[in-house]
């Protein structure tokens, strides 16, 4: 098995479509996905012509770089300005307008900004570049964050003085518990597959304890999101709300416990600011004490200017789903992947841009 | 960003393995992974192999889907 063709295949998508329309009857039901791979992934094979009438698929604030709030990235353009600083970042960060530039248009301007794979392609720079300092620009979930957290240990490790992470990392469940705790209904969750298989099913126990709502973590493949559609719609309509693991193959109860260790090493648990939601309690990630030394929000002393949002831009509702792309006035026109307004619209895994690539 | 690639371990030198992802080999940091073995399928985000894919657990959803598959056939049979 190669594990990416055995779940796309047409005939058994049509069987679970099948099953889904089953599972579903005539409930009207409104299920969210909350991962930005997810939203790209329904968007390109087309996954949302295949449910019945009445299941409303929409996005939540699943995208980390969308739902980074526009003061981070002006505080990492304020730092990228700063003499003999090399900015380390992922690709779909370069795009994000900030208040008055991009990390794109300042490279433009002539700041030394990079796109990297990977923390461990930073760390490479840092090691070859040791008159600079290396700032990486750590957005993502619970996926990404040991990865950061593993290049912080390594610094330390290595004993590198010019490796600095300006961290934005946000953890999944208490945005889950923002969005139950909103008025708009949400009947189902499709839940991250790789932050669970990081985290763990049991990681969210506590919040559906509390919340009982219809949910299935879900693998990428078509016939993997399909399944856990068919799951939840069956769990919907029969009123038998559960947390289901639809994708052991990768995520287990526990998670990853050394993934999870290395986590906790080197983050604790702050109060974070989601573009669209504002503040939710112990959802974000600071870098401890201890590695106060990688920290690039202690080692620049930097002026940032003040955040003004871009006007008309609707990132917000699209993140918690009251909005679909096509409801903002700005979709398509003055938004658009080559001039972005907003977040949603330029990343990688942004709903507006899943929508205008593939029109669905 | 939840985007992470199954590719196969190819060979491995301590925390790091060479991996295959589409007959390319690439080196990948598996420290994450309790015992990683050649010739097992691992997860691979930005550089790092977050999870090993259970292929007994891989077996059995492909099996579902083969019988889910299947029984849609049988119903398209019976119904035309």
């Amino acid at each position: 098995m190669k594990h990416i063709t055995e779940y796309r295949d047409r005939e058994k998508s049509a069987a679970i479509a099948r099953a889904i329309a089953d599972a579903a009857g005539a409930t009207p039901m409104t299920i969210m996905e909350v991962c930005g791979t997810h939203t790209m992934a329904i968007a390109k094979f087309g996954l949302r012509g295949l449910l019945p009438k009445n299941i409303n698929l929409i996005s939540g604030p699943g995208c980390p770089v969308c739902v980074t709030p526009n003061e981070y990235l002006d505080h990492a353009i304020a730092i990228a300005r700063r003499p003999s600083v090399i900015t380390c970042t992922f690709g779909d960060m370069m795009k994000v307008p900030g208040s008055s530039t991009s990390l794109e248009g300042e490279r433009a301007a002539g700041r030394d900004i990079r796109i990297v794979y990977s923390t461990l392609d930073a760390l490479d720079i840092a090691r070859k570049c040791p008159d600079k300092k290396i700032v990486f620009l750590g957005v993502g979930f619970e996926t990404t964050a040991p990865t950061i957290a593993a290049s912080i240990l390594m610094a330390a490790d290595e004993n590198l003085r010019n490796y600095f992470v300006l961290s934005a990392n946000k953890v999944v469940p208490p945005a889950l518990a923002a969005l139950l705790a909103m008025p708009a209904k949400i009947d189902g969750f499709i839940l991250p597959g790789h932050v669970s298989a990081v985290i763990g099913s049991d990681s969210y126990r506590q919040l559906f304890g509390m919340h009982p709502v219809a949910c299935a973590i879900a693998g990428f493949e078509p016939l993997d999101i399909l399944d856990a559609i068919r799951e939840i719609a069956l769990q919907i309509s029969s009123g038998n709300p559960r947390l289901h693991n639809s994708y052991r193959r990768a995520v287990t109860a526990s998670g990853n416990a050394k993934a999870k260790a290395i986590m906790g090493t080197v983050f604790e648990p702050c109060d974070a600011n989601w573009r669209g939601i504002g503040m939710i309690p112990d959802s974000g990630m600071n870098i401890r004490d201890a590695y106060s030394r990688f920290d690039a929000a202690c080692a620049f002393d930097v002026e940032v200017e003040d955040t003004t949002q871009p006007e008309g831009c609707r990132c917000g509702d699209i993140l918690t789903g009251r909005i679909r792309p096509a409801d903002c006035a700005l979709f398509g026109s003055s938004c658009t992947p080559a001039s972005p307004v907003g977040a949603c619209m330029v990343s990688g895994e942004g709903t507006c841009a899943a929508h205008y690539r593939y029109g669905i | 960003m939840c985007l992470a690639v199954p590719m196969r371990i190819e060979s491995i030198e301590g925390d790091s393995a060479v991996v295959d992802v589409a007959g390319t080999g690439r080196s990948v940091n598996i420290a994450f992974l309790d015992d990683a073995r050649i010739g097992e399928y691992v997860l691979v985000h930005a550089g790092f192999a977050i999870k090993k894919i259970d292929e007994d657990e891989a077996m059995e959803t492909a099996r579902l889907l083969n019988e889910m598959a299947a029984l849609a056939k049988g119903e398209l049979i019976a119904e035309s």
